[in-house]
């Protein structure tokens, strides 16, 4: 790490310098180059390159360095400053002598740039960060046998294709959800059970639909496209070539003329389908369950044609100086008694199996789907578009992340 | 005066619109701290005095508060050194470049604060290592310092040099000078200039979230990560209503301290 | 000021220069290398371009990213629509600011002045955050608190979006405006209106050649904030901007994933706001700030 900041130091002051700092990661040596023949063309050999990121700790996991940086979605780490009933760091810290430090993020984005600016040990990170963190050495591979919660994590949660590398788990599985499809029952009278009403152009409730305000939206309209036109040809909502990413566009396009507001933060969406300034579109399970909390008519559901969703997984930064504190985070986070307390108190289903008999309520699990595998069999976990083509087709060229991004802000421009 | 008594009237009324239209949305966000509902939907269902309390005993808020208030003091005092050494060379002197200094300094507050937060943000993390509370003070130093710059440069001028001259006559050294003559008389005008710097740096976001490091959270950062997340948005009402109610005497102090025709327009 | 000896006359009276140059060199090193040093760096990497997979940087040459921006209709039309706000805020400030800060300055009693500032600068303590909420509760259509106001008349909220972000917007750098205006009417004095009055002007008149002249430095300097802060703003949109976004939402949502497409389009509100304060500077308005 020292000397790849010493490269970009010399970066700036000569071009061949430029160079030799761009090819300083295995991966991006051969992607400087074709991004200078002017094309998008993949990094092709990054997926059959040796793994990324070293080597894992071998263990033991041994006396704590004294603290533990910690990267999170907010409500992931609670150490009882929101609310003092509300903490599961405290203890930890008087545990194992590691102090933690905290810091929250946004959006996937910010995660990953927050990783990439270093002074971090650990992260929370979903599917559409965890392999950009993965191929850009950010991440280290984790051994699992000094992690002995990840025994009681759900299997079909375990060395997912956006958590893992060709069999190499790279962190342990935190909680999942799905994106679903809400409506307020005062301006939707009959149940919905399908996207349709907010993609098409004959929906009835134009200028009151919405959407989640991120690139990774163009995959929920890949899921519908999926259903409805399946001479697109899309098997993975995350894996798609040109000619499926337009169709995928040109649908957000269409949807734009009826959306009234894109959200990204839950307290404006629950506002906005409360007092009926949105009457359908994208939401959360835990977003349902505040605003009916509220007195809210809302339903949610998940639709017919499937649903995007989320994972997320705590993963250890390369090079952290904190190795066995890191590796005691991650153990404590996914253990049965944090992993339930977290669940509830973010609203997701947490990936510890032994965490529904410990949670509150205990319809919890039940309400979330924690360990219900028909229920995530049509849940694509976000992920993140590689120019090599997720689904493994290896006759075309997939639209990169980067691209999905640029798309995304022109639509929403 | 020239003013009629009509107009008089007439901008009177004006000025009570004007201030409803700066008061009424202050109204929503008391009300709002009574609500009970977590999102802040309008108008609210029910009202409740859980989240005063709440916020009494909150332990985020009051280390947010600390956080913000040390970086707002720190921050200030560079900008205070900064700032006065640059009026003092372009109040009192005539040099090449003048024009394009007193508008370099403008420059931090003047560009959006999205582009001076990822430039910042780009040097810290590429060459310094990342980011921590160093890098955060430094951003808000940065943008403070116009601030304190509109202030004393407004007194400088209309100081002028006679009284320092004078004291240079009757023997006293540069370093006595500014401290028995120039600094007293810049004294308030510096006050003006602190307290607004300490209010721009206390409610900054965008460049505090580009710069701030590992687990330092300031009162805006903690406001942020406590609206979008509703587990408890009302408490966020809550506490920028006490910052409305707690601000209004140091304001009043500031303007007591500067006198409104020799502040220019620094309050800025 | 260290260069300053022990004798009559100090060191630096003898030596202007160096006295000089001791009093700029900290600010300068500091403005010059923390501050126009990182913005030269964020703009060279405008010129380069990011691997598609990882989003780190690849430092080769390009102008794609400036072709990205100014061939897409999308992202020009953001360009206009971001400018058409800033000015519309500008304008909407000034409108209200005027007749408040003339009141203020000529109209109230001298006594009540410090308090009528205190009231002006006080919303500046809400944060900006719960202030824009609050705003999305005023606005709210059919129940928001500006729907209730306007229903005597007929009106509705206008809603999130367009004229949301501009009534927001004004709403936070309405203070920004009415205090240089309010020190620079102070500064008039009476003697030069009863001058006006003596000579015939009307109310009008004397609204029109003597005190917009005196003003109009203090205008000036109050748009230079109230422009260039609702240029460069996106929080706001995102939350009552309704599907609305303006340039700083570009700037957001890329700098992730490509920073130098981030950095080209950061470089236009840069060079409006540089082009606006070249041509301000003439006004002399920039002394006054």
């Amino acid at each position: 790490m020292q000397t790849k900041r010493l490269l970009k130091v010399a970066a700036v002051g000569s071009a061949v310098a430029m160079l030799v700092a761009a090819c300083g990661g295995s991966t991006s040596g051969d992607s400087s180059s074709s991004a200078a023949a002017g094309g998008s063309a993949a990094p092709a050999s990054s997926a059959a390159a040796a793994a990324p990121g070293g080597a894992a700790y071998a263990g033991p996991v041994g006396e704590g360095e004294g603290q533990v940086n910690v990267l999170a979605w907010p409500g992931y780490v609670e150490n009882g400053s929101t609310d003092p009933a509300v903490d599961w760091v405290t203890d930890f810290e008087k545990e194992t002598g590691c102090k933690v430090n905290l810091k929250t993020f946004g959006t996937s984005d910010e995660a990953v740039k927050l990783v990439q600016g270093g002074g971090w040990d650990v992260v929370s990170a979903s599917g559409d960060a965890t392999l950009r963190l993965i191929y850009g050495d950010s991440v280290q591979p984790v051994n699992t046998d000094l992690v002995p919660s990840y025994a009681d994590i759900f299997e079909d949660l375990k060395l997912q294709s956006f958590n893992s590398v060709n069999g190499v788990p790279y962190g342990i599985p935190h909680g999942r959800g799905a994106n679903l499809i809400m409506w307020n029952t005062d301006k939707v009278t009959t149940p919905v059970d399908s996207w349709a009403d907010t993609f098409e152009a004959d929906s009835p409730y134009a200028g009151a639909v919405t959407a989640y305000d991120s690139p990774i939206f163009i995959a929920d309209a890949a899921v519908y496209l999926m259903a409805t036109q399946p001479e697109l040809g899309i098997t993975d909502p995350y894996a798609l070539d040109q000619t499926q990413f337009d169709a995928a566009m040109a649908l957000l396009e269409q949807q734009k003329a009826l959306v009234g507001e894109y959200w990204s933060d839950y307290t404006k969406a629950i506002q906005a389908f409360n007092s009926g300034t949105t009457a359908i579109g994208t939401s959360w399970q835990v977003i349902a369950n505040l605003a009916k909390a509220e007195g809210g008519k809302v339903e949610a559901t998940k639709a017919k044609e499937g649903a995007t969703g989320w994972s997320d997984t705590w993963m250890i930064v390369n090079d952290t100086p904190n190795i066995n504190c890191a590796y005691k985070w991650v153990d404590h986070i996914a253990s049965p008694e944090t992993n339930a307390q977290v669940a509830e108190w973010f609203g997701e289903a947490p990936s510890n199996a032994k965490s529904c008999d410990l949670t509150a309520d205990k319809a919890f699990c039940e309400t979330f789907h924690a360990g219900d595998t028909e229920y995530w069999k049509d849940v694509y976990y976000w992920n993140t578009p590689t120019a090599t083509c997720l689904d493994g087709r290896t006759d075309t060229q997939c639209v990169p992340y980067s691209e999905w991004a640029t798309a995304w802000s022109a639509l929403r421009s | 005066m020239s003013i009629s008594r009509g107009t008089k009237i007439v901008l009177s009324i004006f000025a009570v619109i004007a201030f409803g239209f700066i008061y009424v949305p202050l109204g929503v966000i008391l009300i709002n701290s009574f609500s009970v509902d977590k999102s802040l939907t309008w108008p609210p269902s029910g009202f409740t005095t859980e989240w005063w309390g709440k916020a009494v005993q909150n332990e985020g808020v009051r280390e947010a508060l600390v956080t913000s208030v040390g970086v707002a003091v720190v921050a200030t005092l560079l900008a205070l050194v900064l700032g006065t050494l640059l009026a003092l060379a372009l109040g009192r002197y005539a040099f090449f470049g003048r024009e394009s200094i007193s508008m370099l300094v403008i420059l931090p507050i003047a560009l959006p604060g999205i582009v001076t937060g990822i430039a910042l943000n780009n040097v810290f993390t590429t060459f310094l290592g990342g980011l921590t509370i160093v890098t955060l003070i430094v951003g808000h130093a940065t943008f403070c310092i116009v601030v304190v710059f509109n202030n004393t440069i407004a007194r400088i001028r209309r100081m002028g040099g006679n009284v320092e001259e004078a004291s240079a006559d009757l023997g006293a050294g540069g370093w006595t000078t500014f401290r028995l003559v120039t600094f007293p008389l810049m004294r308030s005008a510096l006050v003006a200039g602190a307290i607004l710097a300490f209010g721009l740096s206390f409610d900054e976001i965008i460049v505090t979230t580009f710069t701030a490091g590992p687990g330092i959270t300031t009162l805006p950062i903690w406001i942020y990560q406590n609206l979008f997340r509703p587990n408890q948005a009302p408490i966020v009402n809550v506490v920028a209503a006490a910052l409305v109610i707690v601000s209004i005497l140091p304001i009043y102090v500031a303007q007591r301290f500067s006198n409104a025709d020799e502040r220019g327009a620094g309050l800025i | 000021m260290t260069t300053t000896t022990a004798t009559s006359r100090g060191f630096g009276y003898r030596h202007p220069n160096l006295r000089l140059a001791g009093l700029l060199s900290a600010p300068m090193a500091w403005l010059v290398v923390v501050y126009l040093g990182s913005l030269a760096a964020l703009f060279l990497t405008a010129f380069w371009t990011v691997d598609d997979f990882t989003g780190q940087l690849v430092r080769t040459f390009t102008l794609k990213n400036f072709q990205q921006v100014f061939t897409s209709s999308a992202y020009l039309g953001s360009v206009v629509r971001t400018l058409g706000i800033a000015l519309l805020v500008t304008l909407f400030c000034l409108v209200l600011a005027m007749p408040l800060a003339f009141f203020m300055a000529r109209v109230a009693r001298p006594s009540w002045r410090p308090l009528l500032v205190a009231l002006v600068l006080t919303p500046l303590w809400a944060s900006y955050l719960v202030k824009v909420y609050a705003w999305r509760a005023m606005l709210q259509p059919e129940t928001g608190v500006l729907g209730w106001f306007l229903a005597p008349f007929g009106l509705d909220s206008p809603g999130y979006g367009f004229l949301g972000i501009v009534i927001t917007l004004t709403y936070l750098w309405l203070p920004y405006m009415i205090l240089p205006i309010y020190a620079g009417l102070t500064r008039l004095p009476d003697s030069m209106l009863d001058a006006s009055a003596d000579l015939g002007a009307k109310g009008g008149r004397t609204f029109r050649s003597v005190v917009m002249p005196i003003i109009f430095p203090s205008i000036v300097a109050g748009s230079v904030f109230t422009f260039s802060l609702s240029l460069g703003d996106y929080i706001t949109a995102q939350i009552v901007g309704g599907k609305v976004t303006m340039l700083g939402n570009i700037v957001q949502t890329t700098y992730v994933t490509n920073l130098p497409f981030a950095a080209a389009v950061a470089t236009i509100p840069v060079v409006i706001v540089l082009l606006y304060l070249f041509a301000v500077r003439r006004s002399g308005a920039l002394d006054n700030l």
